[in-house]
C-alpha cells in the first residue's frame, strides 16, 4: 500500500526532523529540556495549533483562507466586549466569539460556493472586512477590564494549561471527523475531484460550507483563547497568524491543490514551527533573524517533502 | 534506432511491465497491441522519458541513454502524443506548436511574425488549414492532435509515440490522420502506435508488438498475423462469443423523455426506456447524445421538457435527485467526472453509496471494507489492495471501478456513457455481459455509444440523433449500420 507508506514515511521524516531539531536544542541550551519549557512550548503553539487544523479543512477542499488573523482579532474583540466583569455569565462572551468566528468563515463559505468567487479574494477580503469591525466595534482601543472567569480560561486545568487542552481536544475532534465522518470523506473527494465528486452525487456546495464553517468556529476559538490570554480585546491581534496556520499545515504534508493531507501531519507541523520559535528564542537569536530563519525552514521542509515525493 | 533492452516498471509492489524488449526502426509504423493494463501506456511512457524504469535501459542511436524528463527525450529527438492530448487552451496555434522552441529577436523578444510562419510551415507540411493565430481551446480534438504532431515535427522528432491517437476521432479525421503518418513514415520517422481498433492496425502497421499483463507476448511483421491471431495473441485464449444473448424488456416504461430541450444542443427530445430494456442513443460527435444524458442525471439541466420516471415527473437538479430516484450514471469522462485521484479504489468504489455504510453520520469502517471486497471481486478490479490511489490503475479497471461505484447505490436505471471506450476486448467483453445480466434483473440502461457494433449487438432499440433532434427510433433487429448511419448523417 504505497499511499500507506509515503505518509508514514512523511511522517516519521517529520517527526525526525522535529526530534533532531530538539536534540540540537537540548544540547545548546541548558533551558531547553525542562518541563516548564515544554508547557512554554504547548501553550505558545495552541492558538497557531486551533487554526491550522481549522485552516486544514479549507486547504483539503483546494479552498484557502488569509482572513484568519484578522477574523482573530474580531472574535476576540467580540468576545471581550460582553466580558466585563458582572454582566454576563462566562458562556455569553464565549458564545459570541465563537459565534462571530463561524459567522465570517460562513460568509466566506458562502462567497466561495453561491457568489463563485475565488477562495483567494473572498478571504484576502474578508480579512480587512473583518479587520475593518474590530477597528470600529472597538474605536480603535483594545478592550479592556474583562471578568475573571473568562481570563481564567488561559490558566490551568489539572496542572495543563487551557489553551493546550482547547488545542488537543480540537486536534482530537478534527480527526475524528475526517476519518469517522462521511462529511470527512466528502471533503477529501471534493479537494480530490470537485466535478466528479458532484457526479458522484455530492453536494459540493454545502461540503464547502461545513469547511469554511468549521474554519471559521476555530478561528472563533482562538480569537477567544487569545483574548482571554493577553486580557483584551485587540483589534490589531493576530496579524499574519493564517500565514503561521497555513505554513504548518503545508508542512505537514497538506497539498495546496486540495484531496490530500492529515490532522497528525497538521499537528507534527504545528509542533515543529513551535520549536523553532522557541529554540531560536533560547538561543537569543534577534527576531529580525528569526523571521528569515523560519522562512527557509518552511520552504526547505516543503521542498524535501516534495522531492520525496516525487521519487 | 531506438531500443527497449529488459525495460521493466512497478507501481506500489505490482510489476506492470516485467523486462521488454522491443526496437523500433526508422521509417516503420510500430503497433502496440495489448489489453488495457497489458503495459502498453507504460512502455511508452518510458520511452518518452515520462516514468523512470525500474530495471534495464533504453538504447538511443546505439547508446545507452538516460531520459530524465519528457524534456530529455525530447531534445533527443522521442515526441509522445498523447491519449489525454495536453495543449494550452488560452495560447495559440503557433504558440503551442514553438512552446518551448520559441524564434526569438535581438534581446530575447518572441518573434511573432517568425513564429507564425513557422507554425504555417509546419501545419502546411500536415495539410493543415488551421489558423495559427487560433486560440488552441477553439480547436477540435482532431485539429489538437494535428498541432500536437505539429509540435513535434518542429522538434526534428525522430521517434513519434502515438498512445491511441484515434480514440476520439470521427472517420474523415482519421483519414487524414493517416494519410500524414504515411508521410511522416516516408520521411524516415519512426511511429509508435497504440490502438484497440482492429481495422486500424491492419492497415497501418508494419510490425506488430503483443503486451499481456505486462510481458512481451511476441512481435511479428502484420503480414504474418491476422485478426483471429492478434486476439488470441491479446486475450491469450480464444475469445468466446463476445456479445451475449439480448433479454426480453417488459412493457412497462421506467423512463419517460418529452419534450426535452435546451437550446443550441438538443431540442424536442422524446423518448422511451422500458424495464429489461437497453435504450441506445446513437449519433455523431455534437448530435446531443452526451448533453441529453447529463441533463436525465442532472449535470446540466435541460431547459424544457418533462423526465418522468417510475410513472411520476421528476425533477433532476443535480445529480443527487437522479439517484435518490434510483438514476446512476457512468460519465465519458473518465478522469474529469470520474476518478478522485488522491482517494484509494474501495474509497472510490465506496463514494455514492457510503450512506449505505454508514450508522448516522459516520462511516462504518468494516462495513465498507466488506463492501470494497465484494465489488472489486465481483468486478474483478485488478489492484494491489483497497487502498491504492486510483489513478495508478490501468483505464479498463478504472472504468470498472467507476461501475461498481454506479452499482452500488442499486440505481433502477443506469446511464452508461461510451462505457467501452479506450477498452480492451477483454474488458469489453466484461461490461457487455454485465449490461445483460442488468437487464435480465429487471433494471434498464441507456447506453450512449459511438461503436455502431456494439450499438446493434446490445440495445433493444436505437434513438439516432441529429444534430440536436431524434431523426429515427429503429429497431436493432431489423435495423444495419448502413440505416443508422443514414439517420444520424446530416442532410
Amino acid at each position: 500500500m504505497p499511499t500507506l507508506d509515503r505518509n508514514l514515511l512523511h511522517r516519521f521524516g517529520l517527526l525526525l526532523v522535529i526530534l533532531l531539531v530538539g536534540l540540537a536544542l537540548s544540547l545548546t541550551t541548558d533551558t531547553f529540556l525542562s518541563v516548564a519549557n515544554f508547557t512554554n512550548v504547548a501553550r505558545q503553539v495552541s492558538i497557531n495549533g486551533i487554526l491550522a487544523v481549522g485552516v486544514t479543512f479549507v486547504l483539503l477542499t483546494a479552498g484557502v483562507d488569509l482572513s484568519l488573523g484578522s477574523v482573530v482579532a474580531l472574535s476576540g474583540v467580540a468576545c471581550a466586549t460582553f466580558a466585563h466583569p458582572g454582566e454576563h455569565v462566562v458562556l455569553v462572551p464565549i458564545a459570541v466569539g465563537l459565534l462571530t468566528g463561524t459567522a465570517c468563515g460562513l460568509m466566506n463559505g458562502l462567497l466561495v460556493t453561491r457568489g463563485g468567487v475565488a477562495p483567494f479574494i473572498v478571504t484576502l477580503g474578508m480579512m480587512t472586512i473583518a479587520r475593518g469591525l474590530a477597528l470600529i466595534v472597538s474605536g480603535g482601543r483594545p478592550v479592556a477590564n474583562m471578568s475573571t472567569e473568562l481570563t481564567a480560561l488561559a490558566g490551568d486545568f489539572l496542572g495543563i494549561p487551557i489553551p493546550v487542552l482547547c488545542f488537543l481536544g480540537v486536534s482530537i475532534g478534527a480527526w475524528y471527523f475526517l476519518r469517522n465522518f462521511r462529511l470527512g470523506r466528502h471533503i477529501y473527494a471534493v479537494g480530490g475531484n470537485e466535478n466528479a465528486a458532484r457526479a458522484a452525487g455530492i453536494s459540493v456546495d454545502r461540503v464547502k460550507l461545513v469547511a469554511y464553517g468549521l474554519c471559521g468556529l476555530l478561528t472563533g476559538l482562538a480569537g477567544v483563547v487569545l483574548a482571554a490570554r493577553i486580557t483584551t480585546g485587540q483589534p490589531n491581534a493576530g496579524q499574519a497568524y493564517e500565514l503561521d496556520a497555513i505554513a504548518a499545515v503545508v508542512i505537514g504534508g497538506t497539498s495546496l491543490a486540495g484531496g490530500i493531507g492529515t490532522i497528525t501531519g497538521t499537528l507534527l507541523g504545528v509542533l515543529l514551527i513551535g520549536i523553532i520559535n522557541n529554540g531560536l528564542d533560547l538561543m537569543g537569536v534577534s527576531s529580525y533573524y528569526q523571521a528569515v530563519i523560519k522562512g527557509v525552514i518552511i520552504v526547505g521542509a516543503v521542498w524535501l517533502d516534495r522531492r520525496q515525493a516525487r521519487s | 534506432m531506438l531500443r527497449a533492452l529488459e525495460l521493466r516498471k512497478d507501481f506500489g509492489g505490482l510489476t506492470v511491465l516485467h523486462p521488454t524488449s522491443v526496437d523500433f526502426r526508422p521509417g516503420e509504423v510500430h503497433a502496440l497491441m495489448g489489453e488495457n493494463g497489458a503495459g502498453k501506456s507504460t512502455l511508452m511512457k518510458i520511452l518518452a522519458g515520462l516514468y523512470r524504469p525500474d530495471g534495464g535501459h533504453i538504447e538511443w542511436r546505439d547508446h545507452r541513454a538516460e531520459f530524465n524528463s519528457p524534456h530529455d527525450a525530447l531534445v533527443a529527438g522521442i515526441a509522445m502524443i498523447h491519449q489525454e492530448l495536453m495543449p494550452i487552451p488560452d495560447l495559440t496555434v503557433a504558440e503551442n506548436i514553438t512552446l518551448g522552441g520559441e524564434p526569438c529577436s535581438a534581446f530575447g523578444l518572441i518573434d511573432r511574425p517568425a513564429q507564425v510562419a513557422r507554425a504555417k510551415e509546419l501545419l502546411g507540411e500536415l495539410e493543415s488549414d488551421v489558423s495559427p493565430t487560433r486560440l488552441m481551446r477553439t480547436l477540435t480534438v482532431a485539429q489538437s492532435q494535428v498541432v500536437e504532431i505539429a509540435k513535434a515535427l518542429g522538434r526534428q522528432a525522430a521517434v513519434i509515440l502515438m498512445d491511441e491517437p484515434t480514440a476520439a476521432l470521427s472517420d474523415q479525421e482519421v483519414a487524414a490522420l493517416f494519410r500524414t503518418i504515411t508521410r511522416l513514415k516516408a520521411r524516415g520517422v519512426a511511429i509508435v502506435y497504440t490502438t484497440h481498433k482492429m481495422d486500424e492496425v491492419f492497415r497501418l502497421a508494419d510490425r506488430i508488438s503483443v503486451l499481456r499483463d505486462g510481458r512481451l507476448v511476441g512481435t511479428a511483421p502484420a503480414t504474418e498475423l491476422n485478426p483471429a491471431k492478434l486476439i488470441t495473441m491479446m486475450v491469450g485464449r480464444e475469445l468466446a462469443e463476445v456479445f451475449p444473448v439480448r433479454s426480453t424488456p417488459s412493457a412497462e416504461a421506467l423512463l419517460e423523455i418529452e419534450g426535452l430541450t435546451r437550446e443550441p444542443d438538443y431540442r424536442d427530445v422524446s423518448f422511451q426506456v422500458r424495464k429489461g430494456e437497453v435504450l441506445a442513443l446513437a449519433g455523431l460527435m455534437g448530435a446531443g447524445r452526451t448533453e441529453i444524458v447529463s441533463a436525465i442525471y442532472g449535470l446540466q439541466s435541460a431547459a424544457s421538457g418533462q423526465i418522468r420516471f417510475k410513472g411520476r415527473p421528476i425533477s433532476v437538479r443535480c445529480p443527487q435527485d437522479a439517484l435518490a430516484a434510483g438514476i446512476g450514471m457512468v460519465t465519458e469522462d473518465r478522469k474529469g467526472l470520474g476518478l478522485i485521484p488522491a482517494l484509494g479504489v474501495g474509497q472510490n468504489i465506496t463514494l455514492s453509496a457510503l450512506r449505505n455504510f454508514s450508522k448516522g453520520q459516520r462511516v462504518d469502517h468494516s462495513a465498507e471494507a466488506a463492501a470494497v471486497s465484494a465489488q472489486m471481486a465481483e468486478y474483478s478490479i485488478k489492484a494491489s489492495g483497497p487502498a491504492q490511489p486510483i489513478d495508478q490503475l490501468s483505464g479498463g479497471n478504472q472504468q470498472k471501478a467507476l461501475l461498481a461505484r454506479c452499482l452500488l447505490g442499486a440505481p433502477d436505471l443506469i446511464i452508461l456513457d461510451e462505457p467501452t471506450r479506450g477498452i480492451d476486448i477483454g474488458a469489453k467483453a466484461e461490461i457487455y455481459a454485465l449490461i445483460q445480466k442488468l437487464t435480465h434483473a429487471g433494471k434498464a440502461v441507456l447506453l450512449v455509444s459511438s461503436e455502431l457494433p456494439e450499438v446493434l449487438s446490445l440495445a433493444h432499440r436505437i434513438v439516432v440523433l441529429r444534430r440536436g433532434s431524434v431523426a429515427a427510433t429503429l429497431d436493432a433487429a431489423t435495423t444495419d449500420q448502413e440505416a443508422v448511419l443514414r439517420h444520424a448523417m446530416p442532410l
